[in-house]
């Protein structure tokens, strides 16, 4: 077994053909990286300062930190080189394809880089006074005026910073509706077909989750669901189109349905890619939904940036919507754009339930979901949503005689391809295949979800890859899912040809190697 | 003493008005290494089919749902230290609450051994 300079083991001896060992155990440009207590010491230091004088007095009134927090210290030259080496390890959209059911994947543009890095947007701060970053305004203004006509709904709250963090908003908007008029409900039914962070965000919200059954086309079960409905039920959260990679087509009568019950929706619109151009969830009778910038509007995701995650709400959740809003109004010198918060709140705005950051929303995402807009305009929006679904419907039909498909008799697909284990031989797991593709070069896709598939692997392909790189990566897991198929005992070992052989997940579940330590109690009290 | 399952993959082990709760081989299986547990504390009231118990593996988070009403009395303490007894012992050692029944009549509604299998069958 290979150590390191700290005794640690690193690769295996098995790991890839490679025979003979470096020195350093570094193998040319990859390099066997030590962790940042193996780099520095906690008795080193990246930063000089000047320890405090006499007559220096703290003002953090007592909260002050008294003991080390034993944290290794590293000059910016180490901490840079760290991560980027790290970096250089790990795959990323502008590697290749990144098939990642889900979470849209798309290739994110060098335009709406460029403009998000226009100094007047870039060095902006949210405190500045408004007369002087009425730009940024704008931008805010036309890209929910942009989210809302895509939409169809009545308006949108910018401030939500990632799709859970909208969905927070959503529920929360709907409980103070539903509070307003007295009614304290405590269910929210959530579909089997709908994304993970759903029920988190209904419990975390105070409400109770109950599950609604998926039908076999992979479908929400429409009598389940109107059978459950009743004076206790707040609301249901559904995702169209669902994670089995399907449109929801009773969508009307389910948001009928509900309304009739008393009870309000809310749509996860992480899939709204799909659809854009297409459908407007405001006609479907959805109250709420979310938007995730940073899938549909090809903002950065995954390493490369924070999520945004506005939300568009109807008529009726409207007054409820969270601070602030931007708002353009006509004066006598022009157009201009106010903020409206606690204090300006006018009758539009007044039944708030408050905030949900302090300021306005992931700014630098806006640009960059703004200029994605602008520069496809709507027929180019459309063919973002035609291209994607052809894309993942390309996929399944290509794949579907050596996959399982299991709602490939459902017709076609949305965004997504949807597969299961079945047929795999004994022993051979989706982890394996998964693993597989590592080897192959791919970033594996999602697995074991949705969980009303065996095995499920979800490919999401996106409309920025070429049919040359689809044939690419469908080739690739054909070709590991027949392995599989076979019992190739090999995959079992897979990948070996990553910087790390597999890693033993259980083990470091269930007993973590914790480098950190608390400092000693001699070092702390110096 | 008799023991009973659930769709949702509980076995219930009955004696008089006291029952053990806990996932069945078949669930252990399906969930894989199974990383972390939680258990409900003595003294808290569950409703049938209301969520219990949470367990993790490495494919998955998954609740486990009271087969009976009740008021828990033991939560698996040895399960929260040692989650691999989960699939080492699923339907022995690996149990993760006990309960006191509000209605042994609700048993009546479960599965026997025998169903179950059937059932799983199916799956």
């Amino acid at each position: 077994m290979t150590m390191n300079r700290e005794g640690r083991p690193t690769r295996p001896e098995t790991a890839g053909a490679v025979t003979g060992t470096t020195w350093t155990g570094n193998r040319a440009l990859m390099l066997d990286e030590p962790l940042l207590f193996e780099i520095g010491d906690t008795q080193t230091t990246g930063v000089d300062f000047d320890p405090a004088g006499p007559g220096r007095e703290s003002r953090l009134g007592g909260l002050e930190r008294r003991r080390p927090i034993g944290l290794a210290g590293l000059s910016e030259p180490e901490t840079v080189r760290h991560y980027t080496r790290l970096s250089r390890q790990n795959y990323a959209i502008d590697l290749g394809l990144f098939p990642l059911g889900s979470c849209t994947m798309k290739h994110n543009p060098r335009l709406c880089e460029k403009v998000a890095r226009l100094p007047g947007f870039a060095d902006l701060h949210p405190l500045q006074p408004v007369d002087t970053v009425q730009g940024a305004l704008a931008v805010i203004s036309d890209l929910g005026a942009w989210l809302v006509r895509l939409t169809g709904m009545h308006s949108v709250a910018m401030s939500p910073k990632a799709g859970a963090h909208g969905e927070l908003c959503g529920l929360l908007a709907i409980r103070s509706a539903l509070e307003a008029r007295g009614d304290m409900r405590e269910v929210i039914l959530v579909p089997e077909s709908a994304h993970g962070t759903n029920p988190a965000t209904a419990a975390f919200a105070g409400y109770r989750v109950e599950n609604i059954p998926a039908n076999a086309a992979g479908r929400v079960d429409l009598d389940a669901l109107k059978s459950r409905l009743g004076p206790d039920v707040a609301g249901v959260m559904i995702t169209n189109p669902n994670t089995c990679g399907l449109f929801e087509p009773d969508m009307i009568a389910i948001s009928a349905a509900v309304h009739a019950a008393g009870g309000l929706v809310y749509c996860d619109g992480a899939n709204f890619n799909a659809i854009v151009g297409r459908v407007r969830p405001g006609d479907l009778g959805i109250d709420a939904m979310h938007i995730n910038l940073h899938k549909t509007f090809s903002t950065p995701h995954g390493g490369g940036g924070p999520g945004a995650g506005p939300v568009v709400f109807s008529e009726a959740l409207t007054p409820f919507a969270p601070l602030p809003f931007v708002e353009r109004i006509q004066a006598d010198e022009g157009e201009r754009y106010v903020l409206v918060e606690e204090e300006n709140a006018d009758e539009h705005h007044s039944r708030s339930f408050g905030r949900m950051t302090a300021f306005h929303g992931q700014m630098g995402m806006f640009t960059r979901a703004l200029a994605y807009i602008l520069s496809h305009g709507a027929d180019g929006l459309r063919q973002v949503a035609e291209d994607a679904v052809l894309n993942a419907n390309y996929v399944l039909r290509s794949l579907e005689d050596v996959l399982e498909a299991p709602f490939g008799a459902s017709g076609p697909c949305m965004h997504e391809a949807l597969f299961s284990d079945k047929g795999f031989a004994e022993g051979l797991t989706t982890l394996d295949v998964a693993k597989g593709l590592i080897d192959e070069g791919y970033h594996p896709m999602t697995m074991y979800f949705p969980l009303v598939v065996h095995g499920a692997m979800l490919v999401e392909p996106t409309e920025t890859e070429s049919k040359a790189a689809l044939d690419q990566f469908i080739g690739a897991l054909r070709n590991v899912a027949e392995r599989a198929k076979a019992g190739d005992p090999s995959l079992k070992a897979a990948p070996i040809h990553a910087p790390r052989r597999r890693l033993d997940e259980t083990l470091a579940a269930r007993k973590p190697v914790l480098v950190y330590r608390e400092p000693d109690p001699a070092q702390a009290a110096e | 003493m008799s023991v009973y399952y659930t769709k949702e993959h509980e076995w219930i082990r009955v004696d008089g008005d006291i029952a053990t709760v806990g996932i069945t081989d078949f669930a252990q299986g399906q969930l894989g290494d199974v990383v972390f547990v939680e258990v409900p504390d003595a003294g808290r009231h569950l409703a049938r089919g209301g969520e219990a118990a949470v367990v993790e593996s490495v494919k998955a988070a998954s609740d486990v749902y009271a087969p009976v009403g009740g008021e828990v009395i033991e939560g698996n303490q040895a399960l929260v230290d040692d989650p691999a007894l989960v699939n080492s012992d699923p339907e022995g050692e690996g149990w993760f609450f006990k309960i006191r029944l509000a209605d042994t009549h609700e048993i009546n509604d479960l599965m026997n051994a025998e169903q179950y299998k059937a059932f799983c069958d199916q799956q």
